[in-house]
């Protein structure tokens, strides 16, 4: 295992590093550099200042040399500064970026918490009825655009706002009910598409393995069909239903950028896009690196979780 | 369940889906030429009006006086057009990288395939959102922005599906007959990998649609007054509460759009891919 642990680790360097220069190199394609667009909502410059204005935003050198010194900086934690506060990035994101994470996380919480049980469920009660509900349903969930749900739920609950809160919102380490009640709808915004396609995947990988000879073996053993099916069926049903949920988490990751939006919490989306709409490119910069380092991290985490789960990718590890 | 509800419960899915794509179709036409108001221009003397028959505003009107059947209508042109041409560039652009690291190999390969990875390491609405922050808000630049999400995509796609029947008997005959790379590939590997392409560009169709709604909701998209779903929903979230046909009506045209992409994209799979069959 942790072989296996330690050869996913590395895999993850290249990746990072394709992802730093398309980061990178896709901001300095905008038309007008940086500090043109500085320069726009300053006073003039002298001769020697415009000078060690292009030292500071790193136009005197090419390019290459400057994507190598700007990923030293990455990688001691230096993320330049906001080009409209002038205050440096990486703590104004970090900051924000528990929001995002709980966000992401309860999402995804319930997406399972929804999913599972109810795809558990319709796998026992099956007629050919149900297998078309059961299709529309996931279908569906794909289709909902979250933005939407978001504003239907505001739609719904604007005169119930003393049961969920709206307002001003609150840390989970100040008040941790009244955060999660207010954070409760956004999350079944982002969520609930992703419940409605696990449940699908939980109902069919649970029939295929209900119909397995081991699953007939335990029945004729006796065992309650509360044991068979939790015990025996759901182990082997769950591996597809954790890919599913994993490699979704970056549906949930964009999808709490728009609904931080919609239900006004300063996550690290609306930092994103308030950022986008200001032209604040080395916040752009810093987060979009962000994002996609904790989305490739969760896909790392996908696998490692499969692989504890199924021990025959462990197996063909140690084999090769 | 037998062989026979099984297929036929399939083909409904797939002509479901049909039904709906061609009722858009069919509006996209008819707003090309007629619409029951004028979607831009603004009537002040009709803010905000609930649907009504009589006032002829079937699904009332928006903050600006502006008939919201009339903009739905008009919006599907802008999402059709907008989501087809996206997607045929991430087909086009990520089935020919695909098929040319598949056939090639080697050194190729590894290169386009670990392009393929980095982009795979963005989630999709933020890879979008990222190349309008570069690109631009306007319209042309929506179909960018999703057909380089959907680039990977089809590259790793059209890869695996070249290289299970690359080594197989009648690519070798063909070789050995003498036939050229390029015939093999017109003639030999393409049809081939045509299945799950057409799956895949039908589900990217779907996503296409929330993408460009998602990006023009979020003020990166379709720029008003040009009338898309997406930014109708935006315009209507300061209204909604007062009058919610603005939010509800653009939704629903979304959805039952992205559906009917699902619902043909789904049945066609289980049609075309028998190994999938047991996918419900």
């Amino acid at each position: 295992m942790f072989r296996y642990i330690a050869k996913r680790l590395l895999s993850l360097i290249p990746v990072l590093f394709g992802v730093s220069i398309i980061v990178f190199f896709l901001v300095r394609l905008i038309p007008g550099s940086a500090l043109e667009m500085y320069m726009g909502t300053q006073v003039e410059a002298t001769p020697e200042q415009m000078v060690e204005l292009q030292r500071i935003f790193g136009e005197d050198k090419p390019v290459p040399v400057l994507y190598v010194e700007w990923l030293g900086r990455i990688l001691q934690g230096d993320f330049g500064y906001s080009l409209r506060t002038g205050r440096p990035v990486l703590p104004d994101i970090l900051s924000r970026l528990p929001l995002s994470l709980e966000l992401t996380l309860l999402s995804l919480m319930l997406a399972l918490l929804i999913g599972i049980p109810q795809g558990i469920l319709s796998s026992l009660k099956r007629n050919p009825f149900s297998d078309v509900i059961n299709r529309v349903i996931g279908l569906l969930g794909l289709s909902l655009p979250q933005f939407w749900l978001a504003s239907l739920m505001v739609l719904a609950f604007a005169n119930f706002s003393g049961w969920i809160p709206m307002g001003n919102y609150i840390k989970f380490s100040v008040d941790p009910i009244r955060n999660l009640r207010m954070l409760l709808l956004p999350s079944l915004a982002i969520g609930i598409g992703l419940a409605a396609v696990i449940m699908r995947y939980t109902r069919n990988s649970m029939l295929e393995v209900l119909q397995m000879d081991y699953i007939r073996t335990a029945k004729a053993k006796g065992l309650t069909k509360r044991v068979v099916i939790l015990r025996h069926a759901l182990k082997n049903a769950i591996l597809p239903v954790i890919t599913v949920a994993g490699f979704n988490t970056g549906y949930l990751l964009g999808g709490a950028i728009v609904i931080e939006e919609v239900f006004a919490l300063p996550g690290m989306g609306r930092l994103a896009l308030y950022a986008i709409y200001q032209r604040d490119y080395p916040v752009i910069q810093a987060i979009v690196l962000m994002i996609a380092t904790i989305f490739v991290l969760v896909n790392l985490v996908t696998d490692l979780i499969y692989a504890m789960v199924d021990p025959r990718i462990r197996l063909d590890d140690g084999g090769r | 369940m037998n062989m026979k509800s099984n297929s036929l419960t399939r083909n409904s899915i797939v002509m479901t889906g049909l039904a709906i794509i061609g009722v858009y179709i069919a509006i996209m036409a008819v707003s090309t030429f007629w619409l029951p108001f004028d979607p831009v221009s603004m009537d002040t003397d009709h803010i905000l009006e609930a649907p009504s028959l009589a006032t002829g505003h079937l699904f009332g009107t928006d903050e600006f006086g502006r008939d919201i059947l009339s903009r739905i209508m008009k919006g599907s042109t802008i999402s059709l057009i907008i989501s087809v041409a996206a997607t045929l560039l991430g087909t086009l652009v990520g089935t020919f990288m695909g098929v040319w690291a598949g056939y090639l190999g080697g050194r190729w390969d590894n290169v386009l395939m670990r392009i393929a990875d980095v982009l795979f390491s963005f989630p999709s609405l933020l890879l979008a959102i990222f190349v309008m922050a570069i690109l631009g808000e306007k319209t042309f630049n929506v179909v960018i922005a999703i057909g380089i999400v959907y680039i990977p995509q089809f590259a790793r796609i059209s890869r695996g599906a070249i290289l299970t029947i690359k080594s197989s008997e009648f690519i070798k005959a063909a070789k050995s007959n003498g036939a050229s790379s390029g015939f093999i590939l017109r003639k030999h590997l393409l049809p081939n990998i045509l299945v799950p392409l057409i799956v895949q560009v039908s589900l990217s169709l779907s996503v296409a649609i929330l993408l460009e709604s998602s990006l023009s909701f979020l003020g990166l998209g379709v720029q008003p007054p040009a009338p898309s779903w997406g930014n109708m929903l935006s315009g209507a979230r300061k209204v909604m509460v007062i009058a919610p046909w603005t939010a509800i009506y653009p939704g629903i045209a979304i959805v039952l759009l992205v559906l009917g992409f699902n619902l043909l994209g789904d049945g066609l799979r289980d049609i075309l891919d028998p190994r999938l069959r047991n996918v419900r």
